[in-house]
């Protein structure tokens, strides 16, 4: 029996025609979608390599059944920049050399995104690691990762500030 | 993964119908029951959608103080709920205990409760379990069981259960309010997990086709928020299960402890509510010497399962620390590491 599944995907509303509901969302925006910047690292959301946002909150796109997602909107690494220009934490993330390899890289910076948005860790370092627990990084580029989500965040709190002065 | 049949019912009734088809299950999050199917441990014929019914995601403060949570509210919303985290400031520290923030942003409270355990013989289908499979065989006893059951096991079973969430619930005296075939019913939580005796099968006293809808804690839980702490051992700092771990809840007047509430988790097959040790509290000093006697009465009837005695000592400890945490004061706020044993005391300010 074939689903159908309205999904906005980094802004683009769409019906999703799913022949079987077996499918995830990580495989759904892979292997159906051509979107592989979420990457398949344990698919036992264990690595954190898969983190989406959905409606607005991190997830492990691995162990979301799409078929049930029906209404929600999705955020991928995808759709992060503005054309060619990176988002602040993308840009961060170079400039602190928060990655190695970059396999878990998406999935790090999805989660910063979310992490941000959040606003629990706030510029606690503790508080960051924490929250950014659920992305592993095995060349353990972690330090300059919580320095990236550190210089994000003010760089994201400056820029709102402005918007609101 | 197996092939399934997936329905999204519109209304209650018309899951709990669903729901009580031979080989449903419920799906909620998904992320414990996705992943035991996609190793197989799990295989459902259908799953019934409830994320999308209407009415089970409120956290509905009630009149005598205490607080109603639906079902399908996500643990990340509960934690950080302002109100409900000053109330039951120990359950806030569970929940953050648990999991990653983005399980914690899906996984709901009622699929908190029926999660499965971590055993890896459970997980892994090409080994025997009594629990996956009634009369197979149970690899665990003899075989890897460091983090077993200490408490209430049996020669069929050796699992625990590996909620944080429960482990404070159980102690604060939560009811689950169920619905399903026979009506609407509820149980307090202490008596809604099963120890595994011979029918380890049996998780849960739930028949088929009920559906877990809402928790309730009583106005009486909240009189413990000055004093109430949860602490979780384990094998790295975050984002693991605990080896074990205790809510420790007190109200104290006059240098004197007048309630206390005592759970264990990561112990036995459901989160375990230590009320000899709580006894042993009852208007003691709130100090080492008590503590410790109190959290020799909480292990009073622990055994080793396998090679995880080493267990029991921790867990007698970690009832300790707790207690102390707890007498020390609340923090104002969950610490930056929630329920760590590496974190400071905090600063015990909350009211």
């Amino acid at each position: 029996m074939t689903h159908t599944i309205r999904l906005s995907i980094n802004g683009t509303p769409g019906d999703i025609a799913l022949d079987d509901p077996r499918v995830t969302l990580l495989d759904l925006l892979r292997e159906r979608l051509g979107l592989t910047g979420s990457k398949k690292g344990c698919d036992r959301g264990q690595c954190g390599a898969c983190t989406v946002l959905v409606d607005g909150r991190r997830i492990n796109a691995c162990l979301a059944l799409a078929v049930s997602l029906d209404g929600a909107e999705v955020a991928t690494i995808e759709g992060l920049a503005d054309g060619d220009r990176l988002h602040p934490v993308q840009e961060a993330f170079i400039a602190h050399d928060g990655m190695q390899c970059g396999f878990c890289t998406p999935g790090q910076i999805m989660s910063a995104v979310g992490l941000i948005a959040e606003g629990q860790a706030g510029d606690e370092r503790e508080r960051i690691r924490e929250g950014m627990s659920g992305n592993i990084c095995r060349c353990g580029a972690y330090a300059g990762i919580v320095d990236a989500v550190l210089d994000a965040r003010r760089i994201l709190a400056e820029a709102e500030r402005k918007v609101r002065a | 993964m197996n092939r399934f049949d997936y329905v999204r019912p519109a209304t209650l009734a018309e899951a709990v119908a669903a729901g009580a088809e031979p080989g449903a299950a419920y799906l909620a999050a998904g992320t414990n029951l996705v992943d035991l199917m996609k190793t197989g441990a799990a295989r459902p014929d259908l799953l019934v959608d409830i994320t999308h019914l209407p009415g089970l995601a409120a956290i509905d403060p009630l009149p005598d103080g205490g607080v109603r949570i639906g079902a399908m509210v996500r643990n990340a919303d509960l934690a950080h709920d302002a109100h409900f985290a000053h109330q039951f400031p120990a359950v806030a520290e569970a929940l953050l205990a648990g999991a990653s923030a983005q399980l914690r942003n899906a996984a709901t409270v009622g699929g908190n409760l029926m999660q499965r355990t971590r055993c890896r013989y459970f997980q892994d289908p090409a080994s025997a379990c009594n629990r996956r499979e009634p009369g197979s065989g149970c690899p665990a006893h003899g075989g890897e069981a460091r983090s077993h059951a200490i408490l209430g096991f049996s020669d069929a079973c050796i699992a625990t259960h590996a909620s944080d969430l429960c482990v404070p619930l159980v102690g604060l005296d939560a009811v689950v309010e169920i619905d399903g075939p026979a009506g609407r019913r509820e149980v307090p939580l202490d008596a809604f997990h099963l120890l595994p005796g011979d029918t380890p099968e049996r998780e849960t006293m739930l028949a088929r086709g009920d559906l877990v809808t809402a928790l309730r804690l009583p106005g009486t839980a909240a009189a413990f928020r000055a004093h109430a702490r949860y602490l979780k051992l384990r094998e790295r700092t975050s984002f693991a299960f605990a080896l074990v771990s205790a809510a420790a809840m007190l109200q104290i007047e006059d240098g004197t402890i007048t309630a206390a509430r005592i759970a264990l988790g990561g112990v036995a097959a459901k989160p375990w509510r230590a009320r000899a040790a709580e006894a042993v509290l009852a208007d003691a000093a709130p100090e080492a010497p008590a503590f410790a006697r109190a959290a020799e009465a909480a292990l009073a009837d622990a055994r080793p399962a396998g090679g995880n005695g080493f267990k029991i000592d921790l867990a007698k400890r970690v009832v300790e620390r707790a207690l102390a945490l707890a007498a020390a004061g609340t923090p104002a706020r969950v610490p930056a590491l929630p329920a760590s044993v590496f974190a400071p005391a905090g600063d015990p300010a909350h009211a």
